[in-house]
């Protein structure tokens, strides 16, 4: 309740948490409000946005609604960045805990793997992955994943390194606790507060990537996102800059409000923790 | 007379930091009996944890022998020595650093029966409400969380984690230190009551011989990782014949001969 009401007192939280909400209402009203395949043709071609009520923001080159592409494209962009962040932080959290307790051997090899995903730009893997796998939803997202967890992972190590040597483990142990139950029901728990911080930053670059993937034609061929939206109004960028512009300002705005969100939800728990 | 509970011999220990070997342990022997109170005495520095640390396998010796119950407690490992654990608990120093800071009470107490199948699914939550009372605390603490109750109540509570497996010995390292003096009595009667009642040895590690002359059968005096001298606690505290007993003992406050107001 406090920390609701701390969270409410900052601006930027507040304002991040209004555009996330206005985006989970588009993702989850788009079935309702444009009920048709968004795909389909609804009017005439290169409509101009606010010229006809019933298709508000114009129609694109092929003659689709502009405001159905972004309700849908919500969904894509909200269930990319969620599912791979969640993925991300997941994966992350087990290989940083598992290198971090068990040290030695299985921690150089762990980091060692951490190491190599990290040297590869996170953008090329999704990119060779997305183009060997096939695009799909599930692909896109197991895409972003693998180029993701690599800070969570060090994040958690660095945190479980610190924690292992407290006098509480070491009651575990004393009271016989089997290594692995340690690990993660002793250890990883406490560990996570730090990891859960990164993740606004990695639904963000998630969102980010899905959009650039899409942009290069490697997104779900058979969803509307709004990274695909961009690059088919490249085309007509000079005759109809609204088509680029529109699924643009989305995807910026959706950004900084996962940002400004996450930043104030860090806020409010470091503050809490202080307190504590 | 029948074989010692606990005997260790040529314990020793050394860090390598930095390049250099620093000795934290040298030839420590000791022996410690059946419902005995075995006191380790010593400054800080002096190697007194890191005999709990290597009896408790936190931390592997160098050379030397422990053996408990007839075991060699050294070459246990994995399996074999999670077996063992239940035979040979610990009550920590800090109380606020012991224990999960995530974890209630009642979870605390009921890990080791769980971990050890000390007690069937349902009969535990009754287990742990029994192992509360022994400690004199209130079965109804059970759903508090570990942080909302008082340090003195903490170390209460990790004695009873130490005893629910019924332990033969378990090795108290600076146990009553960080708790206030009068919660310092209650929790060594309570020491003292259980004793009585199950034969329970105590490793008793501490730097205040006031504290070691009211629970301690013998003594054994630290210093710079070695013993220095093994007694009766009476002797010791009457008569002590090393260096760094004779310090402790004239740092001891005592009742008997107040502060004369000359000295002052």
């Amino acid at each position: 309740m406090i920390a609701l009401r701390r969270f409410l007192r900052t601006p930027e939280a507040v304002a991040g948490a209004l555009i996330l909400a206005a985006l989970l209402a588009m993702a989850l009203s788009a079935p309702w409000f444009f009920p048709r395949d968004p795909q389909s043709i609804a009017g005439p071609a290169l409509l101009r946005p606010f010229q006809d009520w019933t298709l508000p923001l114009g129609t694109d080159r092929l003659g689709r609604d502009v405001m159905a592409g972004l309700f849908h494209g919500a969904r894509a962009s909200l269930a990319v960045g969620l599912a791979a962040a969640a993925g991300a932080i997941l994966i992350g959290a087990v290989v940083g805990t598992l290198a971090g307790f068990a040290g030695g051997l299985l921690d150089e090899i762990l980091m060692r793997i951490t190491d190599a995903f990290q040297t590869v730009p996170g953008f090329l893997l999704a990119l060779a992955f997305v183009s060997v796998a096939g695009p799909s939803l599930a692909t896109v997202i197991v895409a972003i994943t693998l180029g993701a967890w690599t800070g969570p992972a060090r994040i958690a190590r660095a945190e479980v390194l610190s924690i292992r040597e407290r006098d509480y483990v070491a009651g575990a142990r004393v009271i016989g606790m089997h290594p692995l139950e340690i690990a993660f029901r002793e250890i990883l728990p406490n560990a996570l507060p730090p990891v859960l911080a990164l993740s606004s930053v990695i639904v963000a670059a998630a969102i980010l990537t899905e959009a650039a993937l899409s942009f290069l034609g490697l997104g779900d061929p058979n969803r509307v996102t709004w990274g695909g939206m961009i690059a088919e109004g490249r085309a007509v960028l000079r005759s109809a800059p609204y088509l680029s512009i529109i699924p643009g300002v989305a995807l910026v705005l959706t950004v900084l409000g996962v940002y400004l969100a996450g930043e104030g939800l860090v806020e409010t728990s470091a503050t809490r923790r202080m307190n504590a | 007379m029948s074989e010692p509970l606990l005997a260790v011999s040529g314990l020793s220990k050394h860090y390598r930091r930095a390049g250099r070997t620093i000795t934290a342990l040298d030839g420590v022997s000791f022996q410690v009996n059946r419902a005995e109170t075995f006191a380790l005495v010593g400054p800080s520095g002096s190697g007194k944890s890191t005999v709990a640390r290597l009896l408790l396998r936190l931390a592997d010796a160098d050379a030397g022998s422990i053996h408990f119950e007839g075991q060699d407690l050294m070459a246990l490992r994995g399996e074999k020595l999670r077996a063992m654990r239940p035979r040979l608990q610990m009550v920590f120093q800090d109380p606020r650093s012991a224990f999960n800071p995530r974890a209630t009470v009642g979870r605390v107490l009921d890990d080791p029966l769980r971990i050890h199948g000390l007690a069937g699914r349902d009969e535990r939550p009754r287990a742990v409400e029994t192992l509360l009372e022994r400690v004199g605390l209130s079965p109804a603490l059970t759903l508090r969380a570990i942080h909302e109750i008082s340090g003195g109540q903490r170390q209460r509570v990790a004695i009873a984690r130490a005893i629910a497996t019924k332990p033969s010995l378990i090795v108290l390292d600076e146990a009553l230190s960080a708790l206030d003096v009068s919660v310092r009595a209650d929790i060594l009667d309570l020491l003292v009551s259980l004793q009585l009642d199950e034969g329970i040895s105590y490793l008793f590690i501490s730097h205040d011989l006031g504290v070691v002359a009211r629970v301690a059968h013998r003594v054994a005096v630290m210093d710079a990782g070695a013993i220095a001298e093994t007694g009766e606690a009476r002797q010791i505290i009457a008569a002590p014949s090393s260096p760094i007993g004779k310090a402790l003992v004239a740092a001891m406050p005592s009742l008997a001969q107040p502060v004369s107001k000359e000295a002052e």
